[in-house]
């Protein structure tokens, strides 16, 4: 065998063996992770997904006072209660039974962080899927719903695991949710309404 | 045993020639006729390679679903119902895939439970136990995925549940959700993608890990209902005196085993193939409605247990946490285990009281897992959930001062 060992007659530079081998490792991470990227973002909402998922506009002249409409956007159930009065003036007295009476530890927009929930303390907006593990939530407005016992003040109830809602989407108290249901970014245009705007940037959420 | 690499070569031809490219005759040799296993093995040894057989039913079902199933939020549903009525012989592939998937679990159970009841986890099979353990996450992945693909309602709403756990995980959980899915909801894509690692990834992942989990229990080979350590008794010819070769003995006794189970496995796909609505269930044949949620939601039974941890904890994040570390729980009992012993068989009673509470509770969790969530089962929930995780948490205790007896030197046979 012909003699190509470099030990003999010098001395290895384990220093240098070493920044040549950290410096190799590196730049393959860094080249792994740059040929990864594509694959990971192409799991990402895809652009025709992105499009369908465009503001929707509901004409709330149809929707009559104490009744709900449920509409879709992107992929969600949108539930629109026009509330009356009554429902509206009964609200504060559900406080001492709820979780998260501010919603300070609840997702909304800053404009709907508030005892109604909403902009319009007539129209409540809100994304129908339960905070707990996102089953529905079903509509019991009638106050000591049958079902749901004497002190029921009217709101929504989840089939799956029991979590109970008030008619600002608030949490009630024994439920396993722990968060009130969640407020989609909307804004009034007249009389309609469109979710998927914020009011203030004017642009899509 | 006649010596096989003589015998082919004195026959020359074919094998002759194949040999010298391929090593078939050494590796039978190697790997099944000199590999000695226990002799003592008794009914608990047949679930591994009864793994094996329904890894290969469900690639071969699997493989011919797939030629008339069609992945998307428009057609899955439609062609699942058309495999069932329309293709010939279409409703009995599927239901041995469907069977199939349950029957893996059942096997998977009693398989790990072996390992549970005989200490297999413990030195020196820690990493055998570790790449098992890791064969029964992708594997529950996989299940997971194969569960959606119907896309009937029952698949929807339990994608939504299950997707949305990782929604609980601070700061990236909303992000990770969108990410999941590829859409805003459980969506097209998120039945696409499902598919693709149901099909392909995860198979490919399934079968890599069960060529690592043999090759991890060729190294130091099967522990046995003594947990005594056959090799540390050889005979003359330098194998073990309490062992036998896996072939053809074990081959021999595990067809017998492989025939009991496909009768069990044939009574099922034939006679009740949604086994109460426990296989398959009764939600699910009605196609995926993103407006309506079915009355009562839960996972297949053998997800149950974990099921039931989740819903047993008041607090949602607490919750998720607590489920996957259920799971994750069995990949530290090598560590946790601190018995001198291995058996069952040879430990004192505070084990053996710890084991059954184990039992109890798994087997009461995954009841639980199947009821709604309300009054009793909850309570009931929260007891069992506790116990199940004082058996992990307490096990490094309990087993330093549980009164062991002494293990015998060779294995206990009957014959």
């Amino acid at each position: 065998m012909a003699e190509i060992s470099v030990t003999d007659d010098q001395e290895v530079d384990q220093s240098r063996r070493r920044f040549l081998t950290a410096a190799t490792v590196a730049t393959g991470v860094v080249g792994t992770g740059f040929a990864i990227t594509p694959f990971i973002k192409s799991w990402q909402p895809s652009e025709r997904a992105r499009a369908l998922g465009a503001p929707v506009e509901v004409d709330l002249t149809k929707v009559e006072p104490g009744q709900m409409v449920i509409v879709s956007w992107r992929k969600q159930a949108i539930y629109i209660v026009h509330r009356t009065p009554a429902m509206v003036a009964a609200l504060p007295k559900n406080d001492s039974n709820l979780k998260d009476p501010t919603s300070a530890d609840s997702d909304q927009p800053a404009y709907a962080k508030n005892e109604m929930r909403s902009i319009k303390p007539d129209y409540l907006v809100l994304i129908g899927i339960c905070t707990h593990l996102g089953c529905l939530p079903k509509q019991h407005f009638e106050r000591g719903d049958a079902a749901l016992g004497a002190d029921w003040p009217g709101g929504f109830f989840c089939p799956c695991h029991g979590s109970r809602f008030d008619l600002a989407g608030r949490v009630m108290s024994g439920s396993p949710a722990s968060k009130n249901l969640r407020v989609p970014p909307y804004e009034f245009q007249g009389d309609t309404l469109v979710i998927g705007v914020d009011p203030q940037q004017k642009g899509v959420a | 045993m006649a010596n096989a690499a003589e015998g082919p070569a004195a026959k020359g031809g074919f094998r002759v020639w194949l040999n010298k490219r391929l090593p078939v005759d050494e590796f039978v040799q190697n790997q099944l006729v000199g590999y000695y296993a226990p002799k003592n093995f008794n009914v608990w040894y047949f679930f591994g390679s009864l793994a094996l057989v329904v890894f290969v039913i469900q690639i071969v079902t699997g493989i011919f679903l797939t030629m008339n199933y069609k992945p998307g939020a428009l057609t899955a549903f439609d062609s699942v119902e058309y495999i069932m009525r329309e293709v010939e012989w279409g409703w009995l592939i599927r239901y041995m895939h469907s069977t199939g998937a349950s029957m893996f679990f059942i096997v998977v159970y009693l398989h790990m439970y072996r390992a549970l009841m005989y200490g297999s986890y413990k030195a020196p099979r820690e990493l055998l136990w570790l790449i098992g353990m890791f064969t029964y996450l992708a594997l529950m992945a996989e299940a997971f995925f194969g569960y959606v693909l119907p896309w009937g309602n029952m698949s929807f709403w339990g994608a939504q549940v299950i997707v949305n756990l990782f929604g609980t995980i601070p700061g990236i959980g909303p992000g990770l959700v969108e990410w999941i899915r590829g859409d805003y909801g459980i969506a097209d894509a998120t039945l696409n993608r499902f598919f693709a690692l149901h099909v392909i990834a995860l198979p490919l992942a399934l079968a890599l890990l069960i060529v690592l989990h043999l090759v991890a229990l060729r190294q130091n080979g099967s522990n046995n209902p003594d947990g005594v350590e056959i090799k540390s008794k050889l005979g003359a010819n330098g194998k073990p005196l309490d062992g036998i070769p896996f072939h053809p003995y074990y081959t021999l006794k595990d067809l017998v085993g492989i025939g009991v189970f496909l009768i069990g496995f044939a009574i099922v796909v034939f006679f009740v193939p949604t086994f109460g609505g426990l296989f398959l269930e009764k939600p699910n044949f009605e196609p995926a409605n993103a407006l309506s949620t079915p009355e009562h939601i839960a996972p297949v039974w053998y997800f149950t247990p974990y099921y039931a941890i989740l819903r047993a904890v008041p607090d949602q994040r607490l919750g998720a946490l607590l489920m996957g570390l259920a799971v994750l729980a069995f990949l530290f009992l090598p560590w946790l285990d601190r018995s001198p012993v291995k058996s069952t068989r040879y430990r004192g009673w505070i084990w053996k009281l710890a084991l059954a509470v184990f039992t109890v509770s798994f087997l009461a969790l995954m009841y639980l897992g199947l009821m709604p969530a309300e009054g009793l089962y909850v309570t009931l929930a929260r007891i069992f959930t506790t116990a199940y995780f004082a058996f992990f948490v307490l096990m490094p205790f309990y087993t330093r001062i549980d009164p062991v007896k002494a293990v015998p030197e060779r294995v206990t046979y009957h014959a």
